[in-house]
This record gives structure tokens, sequence and C-alpha cells, in this order.
């Protein structure tokens, strides 16, 4: 898989594969292209190149690496589990206990920290019961001991609902140690031999 | 003589229409940061009002129409130039206006009430004004409940919402349509330069109250009715001119909300309650 803009090869020869139960590490440095490999997976951009094969009816769920809610807008936790869909009381209630939020009440999301944030949204993505989750740079921003947590509530999610996971982010260690698999991503200058 | 021949009963009617919708609408205009747009949309309205008198129709529809080319331009410039919003805004903006300032000076024979159309004309309301600004109010109201969860989801972010398998394009594109037919009802109520006003004086008084997205928006069509009946009364008593009243009403509002503010202070931490 590639995507060209301007002039310039965003990522090439993107190669990943991701089954059901797996957790795969996408890892690159800054400007490597992981968040826009991540957003052609998802569909949210066009490929230019290759093609990306999905089992029947995938659904995913999304925690995008940066997401700022404004202020301004009164969402409460709860309501943000219930923004794309209306799910059930129980659903939530269980979405928000795998996410370790529960003894927060019910809080206006700004007031969250940005791990709890990061957590909330990963509760989001959970509640569709997801065949796949594509995590951005979920511990980014979280501080060591807040990363190992996220982790470990990830983990669990792919247990519980037996979908795959794949996680971008840029701890290579983390990746060899937790992973079933990885790709790295090099930001290159170096691909004009294979360009025909 | 039916209720409606009273002049004050008109415009009161007209301007709770138009209040009803502004504000939630307004609430879209706060969350997402769309002020200026408004802006844009109402100033060139100016060149639709000139067209609709250069050819005598019912200048709601001439504002409607300039609305709706400033969206359609807006939503494909937008996304081919790579200048800022704001640039593009501004440039439709003064753009619109100046080209409609122009056209009116080929007409000199033509009479146009230019601070009616900056501040408002809400006594001048007509029967046809009413029927056209309540049935464009209930065409909003009803395309916002049929897009509620869509306009909500791409306002906290459009890539969920594209996962979600919605389309945050074409319900951005709604939005921008939706604005049109709101600024062509509120050019009448309080004028082109006070539009915006409307839209967010209300969603930034009620955004204190609200513990979630669906009570702000209602909130702040009831904020903007008090708005409404406290400019006409004012306009009444003080022969004070009745838009530019509307939108200290308002200010006056908001203002009390933030002194309340004192005694709500928790309000943040403790909405509990869900919806």
């Amino acid at each position: 898989m590639g995507i060209y803009r301007s002039n310039r090869w965003l990522v090439r020869h993107v190669d990943v594969k991701v089954l059901r139960g797996q957790l795969v590490y996408i890892i690159g440095a800054n400007g490597a292209g992981k968040t826009t490999t991540a957003k052609a997976l998802l569909g949210l951009i066009p490929t230019d190149e290759g093609e990306i094969r999905r089992g029947p009816a995938l659904k995913v769920g999304y925690v995008p690496q940066r997401l700022h809610i404004n202020p301004t807008l009164p969402l409460t936790m709860r309501r943000l589990l219930r923004l794309t869909e209306r799910y059930k009381n129980t659903e939530i209630d269980h979405a928000i206990t795998a996410v370790g939020l529960q003894r927060l009440g019910n809080p206006f999301v700004s007031t969250l920290s940005g791990g709890e944030f990061q957590r909330l949204l990963l509760a989001q993505a959970m509640l569709s019961r997801p065949d796949l989750l594509l995590l951005d740079e979920p511990a980014q921003g979280v501080d060591a001991a807040g990363a190992d947590k996220l982790h470990n509530i990830i983990d669990r999610i792919r247990i519980e609902l037996g979908c795959g996971v794949l996680c971008i982010s840029h701890d290579l260690q983390l990746a060899m140690d937790t992973g079933d698999d990885f790709l790295v991503l090099i930001p290159h200058e170096h691909d004009e031999m294979d360009s025909t | 003589m039916t209720l409606f021949d009273d002049f004050l009963i008109r415009s009161l009617i007209a301007g709770i229409g138009v209040a009803l919708i502004a504000g939630p609408m307004g609430c879209f205009v706060v969350w997402r940061r769309l002020a200026y747009f408004g802006e844009t949309i109402a100033h060139s309205a100016l060149l639709g009002i000139t067209v609709a008198v250069v050819f005598s129709f019912n200048f709601m529809l001439g504002v409607l129409i300039s609305s709706i080319a400033v969206v359609v331009v807006m939503y494909y410039i937008d996304r081919s130039e790579n200048l800022p919003t704001e640039t593009l805004l501004g440039l439709l903006a003064h753009g619109g206006l100046a080209i409609g300032l122009v056209v009116l000076s080929f007409f000199p024979n033509m009479r146009m009430d230019l601070e009616a159309l900056l501040f408002g004309d809400i006594l001048a309301v007509s029967k046809t004004d009413l029927v056209v600004i309540w049935i464009g109010g209930g065409v909003v109201f009803a395309s916002l409940l049929f897009l509620w969860r869509q306009l909500l989801t791409s306002t906290v972010s459009e890539d969920l919402a594209k996962v979600a398998g919605m389309r945050p394009d074409l319900t951005n594109l709604c939005f921008g349509l939706l604005m049109a037919i709101v600024i062509a009802g509120a050019v009448k109520i309080v004028g082109i330069l006070l539009i915006v006003a409307l839209l967010i004086i209300p969603a930034a008084t009620a955004r204190k109250f609200a513990i979630s997205p669906e009570i702000m928006a209602a909130l702040a069509g009831l904020i903007g009715v008090v708005g409404v009946i406290g400019g006409l009364g004012s306009s009444l008593y003080w022969d004070t001119p009745a838009g530019p009243s509307m939108v200290v009403t308002l200010m006056i509002l908001f203002a009390l909300s933030r002194v309340l503010k004192i005694s709500y202070g928790t309000t943040e931490k403790s909405a509990t309650r869900n919806k």
C-alpha cells in the first residue's frame, strides 16, 4: 500500500496483516507516516497504490491520536459513549468498567485528564464490539505508569472481544515485548530504486 | 380583522420563530467555531437583497439564494485552495457586501433602507414574511432533529463519524444550507450586522446551565425568545430600535449568567445525571 501526496510518497510499501486476537504494532519516528497509514487502513483517506483487504463485514473501532473536544460542548462521559449509537445502560456501564473509569461518576469530558480521556475513547471504540481495534498512539502524553495501565486494559479488551488490535506507537521495546508482530516505518528518501 | 393584523403581534411571532431555531443552530456555531462563517453568509446577504430588490421578489428569497451560493462556494473552495479558511471567508464576506453596494449604485432610483437591512426592521414584518419564517423554521427544526446524531458526532470528530459509517462532508454541507435558511429568516429581524449575535449569545449564555448538548440547544432557543420579547418591549416603551434592543437584552442575560457563575461554580464537576 502507498499514499502519494504533493509530489512525494508519504508512505510506501506498507504491508501489514492483523489476525483476530493478534496484537500488531506499527512503529515509527515522527513523520514516518504512522497516522497516515492508520487513516488509510480505516478508509479515511484513499490509497494510491496497493490494496486493503478486509474480512467480510469487518467492524473497526478507532481511537484517534489527538481529539480535542471544544469545552463549550457540554458532553458528559456517558453521553460521549452514546454519541454514535444508542447503547444500553448496561453496555455503557460495562465499557466504563472495562477501562477503569467507573469511580469518576459522570463528569464532563472537558474535565478529564489526558489519560482518562484516552481510556474513555478506548471505551467508545470497544462499545461497537469491533473485530479490529485501531489505536493511534494511545499512550501519548501519558506517564509510564499510566501507559502500563493502558496497555493492560487494551490487552484485557483484546481477550474479551477476541478482536485484533493494531496499535501505533514509537516504543519499539514495548512492541517487541508484547506484540505478536510489528512493522517499522522509516521516513524514506531512498525509494527511487523501485518507483517504476 | 385577525390577530395577525396587529403589527406588534406579527413582529413577536416572527421574532420568536427565528429565535427558537437560531438558538440550536447557534450552539453548533459555537461548538464548531463557525461565528465567522455566519458573518460571511450574513454580509454577503446584501448582494442577495440587492438582486431581490432589482428583480422585485421577496428579499428573504434573495438572501437565501446568496447564502446558499456562499455555502456551496465555501464547500468547494475550502477543499481545493490552500488559503486559510478565515481568509476565504473574509474574501467572500466583504466581496459580497461590496458587490452588493456597487450593483445597488447602478439603480439610483431604487430606494432601499440601508439601516433596516443592517439592523433589522422587525416591526415591518408582513404576513407573508411570517409564513415564510415559520415554514423555514419548521424545515430547519425537522432537519436538525433528523441530522442531530450526525451533526454532533462530526462536531466531536469527523474521523470518528466516518469510522461509524457517517458522511461528515455531507453533514457539513447540510448544516451550511440550514445556516443559509436561518440567516435568510433573521435578516428581517435583527439585520445583517447583528445576526451572528442572535446565534451565538444565547448559546454562550446557555452553556453555563447545560449538562447535555440537547439541553443547551433548547435553553439557547428559549433565551433567544426572551431576547426577542425584551427587545420588542424596549422598542415599544422607550422607542429604541428593535433589533439592537434584542441584542442588548441578550447581552444583559449573558452578563447575568456570568454573575451567577459564583453560585453555580460547581456544575462542571457535578454533572452526574446522564442524557
